[in-house]
């Protein structure tokens, strides 16, 4: 068969119409999934009469990029930017120490109550965060850490079972004998751990950093509870504080609401576009085996 | 024999000392607060004064006449009843879709994927306008087909329905799970039914959903666990600029963890909103539990493995 799924022969044309079927479903279901993206993105760049025109025109006559630079004065955007990167890398740094030391323990060692205690580990993955949530808050409240950074960052020091998972799971491919030739010539555990498991796993290393990021970078909850100071907050906190001052104000401003909300996913999307691969990994492994 | 004992002693002493950060954490972020919460749970207490030991007074209030949390409950259920089984069919279909080996593939996998991974309130804000009754795109659309669209957020019939369909938009995870398992069916098992010449639809049933039916039970148990902890589309969606106003119109998008939220951060009463964590948590296990107990009649595991 021809790569265009063109057969030659007549006998497989059966397979080539099957082709045509296929791709008039995925282009169907397609666009209904890219439609949304590229509205948002022309409602972006109306001005605020076309935005409500009806119907509605898709391309607006002069592309209104000075909603996007309304959209960075209106709150302080860069500000959010930077709040967010220090959560991010700080979280980021924190969960590959913890948590590939914790996987390397489990992994490789052998020592009483190891299975049952990752039972236990992977059992912690069910429990919904709002059970601990409360006297956490208290806690967190108790040491004068609300309204700042530390309730985000300092809990990843202890690892997150989710990412313990997939990085066990990579590194139970990784052959033991590498292990029992580095410990003859005499190498301590640490070592192997840092020399030879950790450069072995990094395809997993990517995956856990993937997750990590997305996860904290788009993280609503935790700031939404623990941040009080508009000037502490996060891209994603900022956002919602910009919906509420537009919406509270009586404005229909949704062309500069559009601006921000693609400010806000673009490095989203960007970081999916280069590692897309990690992702899809790093999916597969914790949705067959767990 | 000595030589041994010392090397056990010492291997147990590194292999505690490598998990130790996440002992560590699972005693004083996991066990410890859990502790904690079912005492809290038992008092009132708004975090000023010292808690007040009232016993099973809040659990009783919550499932006898909290008429609030009774609505945010059967919100929760209905969202969970819709948006889960709608939810895995479309994926299903998109996974079975992208597993045809057509070239550009690659292509619709990555749009399907993508408002998976997105800020959910940036996405929030898109469908909300998405869906505004007036200006929004589904309603033009809908105008279009000479249909006049429903009122969508500002509907209290409607409201839920909205995060319905916004959710589907955001179901790629879940189809990156069906596809992985779709890749994972040896070929041969087809080739087999060709030679017995059983027709698409009979391979369909018999070969291509026992072979996925694990996927299906992880995809089940992890959308009803995500889908009763909806928050942050309700928060951001629905209702006006004033703190409070979330989970309208009339009650109508109040889930369990907007409730909960509003309980503990809007009117600190940090007792009664720990016992609604507990009512959620003990009906998320025993869903959970009853999934996996159904599961015995209806997934399939190969022979050796599991």
């Amino acid at each position: 068969m021809r790569p265009d799924g063109r057969s030659q022969f007549p006998l497989l044309a059966g397979i080539s119409l099957r082709y045509v079927g296929t791709y008039a479903a995925l282009m169907l279901l397609g666009s209904l999934f890219l439609i949304p993206f590229l509205w948002m993105l022309s409602v972006s760049l109306q001005d605020a009469q076309s935005m409500f025109a009806q119907p509605f025109r898709w391309i607006p006559d002069r592309p209104r990029w000075e909603n996007y630079a309304a959209a960075l004065s209106a709150v302080p955007f860069g500000r959010y930017l930077f709040n967010t990167t220090v959560i991010t890398a700080s979280v980021l740094g924190l969960t590959l120490f913890s948590c590939t030391l914790v996987a390397y323990g489990f992994s490789r060692l052998r020592f009483p109550g190891r299975d049952i205690l990752f039972a236990v580990c992977i059992a912690t993955m069910m429990l919904p965060g709002q059970v601990t949530m409360i006297p956490l808050y208290v806690a967190y409240a108790r040491l004068g850490w609300v309204d700042t950074y530390l309730p985000l960052i300092v809990p990843s020091l202890f690892g997150s079972p989710f990412y313990i998972f997939l990085l066990r799971q990579f590194f139970l491919t990784i052959p033991r004998e590498y292990d029992e030739a580095a410990l003859l010539d005499g190498a301590g555990r640490l070592r192997i751990y840092w020399s030879i498991v950790l450069p072995l796993a990094r395809p997993a290393l990517a995956t856990v950093t993937l997750f990590c990021f997305i996860g904290t970078w788009n993280d609503f909850f935790g700031p939404l509870i623990y941040l009080n100071s508009p000037e502490k907050a996060t891209l994603t906190l900022g956002l919602n504080m910009l919906k509420s001052q537009v919406i509270g104000s009586g404005s229909v401003q949704w062309h500069i609401l559009m601006a921000a909300s693609v400010l806000v996913m673009l490095p989203n999307i960007l970081v999916f576009f280069i590692a897309q691969k990690q992702f899809i990994r790093g999916i597969q492994i914790g949705g067959l085996r767990g | 024999m000595t030589m041994s004992g010392t090397g056990h002693i010492r291997r147990t002493f590194e292999g505690y000392l490598f998990i130790s950060p996440w002992l560590a954490g699972f005693i004083l972020l996991t066990a410890g607060p859990m502790i904690a919460s079912l005492y809290l749970s038992g008092t009132s207490w708004s975090m000023l004064s010292s808690p007040v030991w009232v016993g099973a007074q809040n659990y009783t209030r919550l499932l006898g006449d909290d008429h609030r949390f009774g609505v945010s409950l059967l919100n929760t259920l209905y969202y969970v009843a819709l948006a889960v089984p709608l939810g895995l069919v479309v994926s299903l279909l998109l996974a079975l879709l992208l597993n045809r080996r057509v070239p550009g593939r690659g292509l619709f996998r990555t749009l399907f994927f993508l408002p998976s991974i997105t800020n959910l309130v940036a996405v929030s804000l898109l469908w909300m306008w998405i869906l505004n009754p007036e200006y929004g795109l589904l309603n033009g659309a809908l105008r279009m087909a000479g249909i006049d669209g429903p009122l969508w957020f500002q509907s209290e019939q409607w409201a839920k329905p909205a995060l319905v369909v916004m959710s589907l938009w955001g179901t790629g995870g879940t189809m990156i799970v069906f596809l992985a398992a779709l890749q994972g069916i040896p070929g041969e098992l087809y080739e087999a039914a060709d030679l017995d010449g059983a027709g698409a639809f009979s391979k369909f049933v018999h070969i291509t959903l026992p072979m996925i039916s694990p996927a299906f039970l992880f995809n089940l148990i992890v959308g009803i666990i995500g889908g009763s902890q909806v928050f942050t589309q309700a928060f951001v969606m629905t209702g006006s600029a004033e703190p409070g106003s979330e989970g309208g119109p009339n009650n109508a998008t109040l889930f369990v963890i907007l409730y909960l939220y509003k309980k503990a951060f809007q009117e600190f009463s940090m007792g009664y909103a720990a016992s609604i964590a507990w009512v959620l948590f003990f009906l998320i296990l025993v869903a959970t539990i009853l999934q996996m107990k159904l599961a015995r009649r209806w997934v399939y595991y190969e022979a050796g493995e599991q």
